[in-house]
């Protein structure tokens, strides 16, 4: 029994100190951003790598979840003779929900794991200590340009999910489903509003994006330096920033929408 | 003299103090003298697991000592601000086990890459530089190779080359000859001597291969238990009388370091009555 509470009570003290090395991390990257904004070269090769390498997933995935979106709301509409209102529909599950959050999942999958991977070989084959050894920081050098290109990237991509999203239910709704095209555009604009529902969802992908890059560059920094200790800490980022995406949404949900 | 008296400057460069290190519970420095003076080539020795390549992270300053002092030319490293920390590092060259070489960049951007870094120079200037150091190992035809593509031996020449790219006062070689074939084995003790007195640098050795070392260091440094058990010029060593150093040395299984690792008896472990 008393092994019970010691494993909760040493798993619970662990959890609080790597959160607590997580912080620190977090703020010694962001004061060491200076260093890519000397040479911004280091930050452009990152958004590549990271931004515009997820856009094919980002631009698939969206018309698609646009398209569902298009054929499940107007079943559900059409029987109130509501089918007008198609639009709306998508473009505000878009804009506030799907369009964030899908993309941080979708991120975290395909970036978030790649960051991690990447850092923790680099650990494991002692470049990262190579470096500090060749007086160069690898947490301005290498870690600061890839965390702010996930935080810059998350929120472009997400509105590119959002638009592809609209654009692929208005194929299915004018399309497939003889949804009326001047409706589907004036409704839509008549009732979503930029400044809550547009500006809120870009907020919250910008949240998502620290959250996302921090989580994928910590764990790349703090991994194990072995193949077994890289593929747990690829593991973790995917789980990890999926679980914190769908709780903070919650969060940001509630204080943005009541 | 006392002791603490301060070493005359140009003399000693590397200067370690009763240093005591602890790691996971474990004692592996239990007050350290060490001190290398400009231009030598000094060896330190001993069996894996001694943390020679952790003495080495602590000359540079990747890990801070639990009490004694770590210093580097006249400066202890353990107290030095990061900016601080990083200028004395630019005066040293460290050859990683591994290579450590960046396995997405050619074998001339990786030597390229300290000065690209550190310097504002022109591309062209560049240029030289990074062939002149590959020619220095031998490797300068290589320059377009990746780290994967080449053998052991030449990954830990390429390191050599950009450990040498800002010209540094100090190299720290970790495990040089461990895990190379006899002619690169050569090729690295050739490199490490004549460079080291070609261009007036200080170099330390972490080793536990016997004869390569003993072969081209000017002074050797013996670890055992987190001490200091021997130290002088390998002709000293060779003749050394301590069971310990000839255990080393003639590469015996048994001896003060015992083949078995501690444990009970074999009839307890397997059950026999060993009064039978």
């Amino acid at each position: 029994m008393t092994g019970l509470f010691e494993r909760l009570g040493a798993s619970t003290l662990n959890s609080i100190t790597t959160l607590g090395r997580a912080v620190l991390f977090l703020l010694r990257v962001i004061a060491g951003c200076g260093e890519w904004v000397r040479r911004p070269g280091l930050l452009m090769r990152e958004l590549y790598s990271v931004g515009v390498l997820t856009l094919v997933i980002i631009v698939v995935s969206g018309l698609f979840v646009g398209m569902v979106l298009s054929l499940q709301g107007y079943y559900t509409l059409v029987d109130f003779g509501a089918e007008q209102s198609l639009g709306v529909l998508v473009a505000l599950s878009l804009t506030r929900e799907l369009g964030p959050v899908v993309t941080a999942l979708l991120f975290a999958g395909r970036a978030g794991s790649a960051l991690t991977a990447e850092i923790g070989l680099m650990k494991a084959t002692e470049q990262l200590a190579g470096m500090e050894m060749m007086a160069v920081d690898p947490e301005r050098r290498v870690i600061a340009p890839r965390l702010t290109a996930a935080f810059i990237s998350l929120p472009l991509l997400a509105v590119i999910f959002t638009l592809l999203g609209i654009i692929g239910a208005y194929i299915v709704g004018t399309a497939l489903l003889g949804v009326d095209s001047g409706a589907f555009w004036s409704q839509m604009q008549a009732q979503v509003s930029f400044g809550d529902d547009v500006l809120n969802g870009v907020i919250k992908s910008l949240l998502f994006g620290l959250v996302a890059g921090w989580i994928a560059v910590f764990n790349g920094y703090d991994c194990m330096p072995t193949s077994h200790g890289v593929s747990r800490a690829t593991t973790r980022t995917v789980v990890v920033t999926s679980l914190a995406v769908l709780a903070l949404d919650f969060v940001l949900t509630a204080l943005m929408f009541d | 003299m006392t002791a603490n008296a301060p070493a005359p400057a140009n003399s000693v460069l590397i200067d370690i103090n009763a240093l005591h290190y602890r790691r996971g519970g474990r004692l592996l420095f239990a007050g350290i003298d060490l001190a290398v003076e400009r231009g030598e080539v000094v060896a330190i020795m001993g069996p894996s697991g001694t943390g020679k390549t952790t003495l080495l992270r602590l000359i540079g300053g990747q890990l801070s000592p639990q009490s004694g002092r770590v210093e580097v030319a006249g400066q202890r490293v353990d107290a030095l601000s990061r900016r601080a920390l990083y200028r004395l590092r630019r005066g040293m060259g460290v050859l990683f086990q591994s290579g450590a070489l960046f396995t997405d960049l050619s074998c001339f951007d990786n030597v390229a890459f300290p000065l690209r870094e550190h310097t504002e120079l022109p591309e062209a200037l560049i240029r030289i530089i990074v062939l002149m150091k590959l020619e220095a190992v031998g490797l300068r035809g290589a320059r377009d190779l990746y780290p994967a593509q080449l053998s052991g031996g030449m990954a830990r020449r390429v390191s050599l080359a950009r450990a040498l790219a800002l010209d540094p006062e100090i190299i720290l070689y970790d495990e040089p000859f461990a895990g190379q074939d006899p002619i690169s084995m050569g090729a690295l003790m050739k490199l490490i001597r004549q460079l080291n007195d070609a261009l007036g640098l200080t170099s330390v050795i972490v080793s536990h291969d016997v004869d390569e070392t003993l072969s081209i260091a000017d002074r050797v440094y013996v670890l055992s238990d987190g001490q200091i058990i021997e130290s002088g010029t390998p002709e000293a060593l060779r003749q050394s009388d301590s069971a310990w150093v000839r255990q080393f040395i003639d590469a015996q299984p048994d001896g003060p370091v015992p083949f078995h690792y501690p444990a009970a008896s074999i009839a307890d472990d397997l059950g026999v009555d060993s009064e039978l």
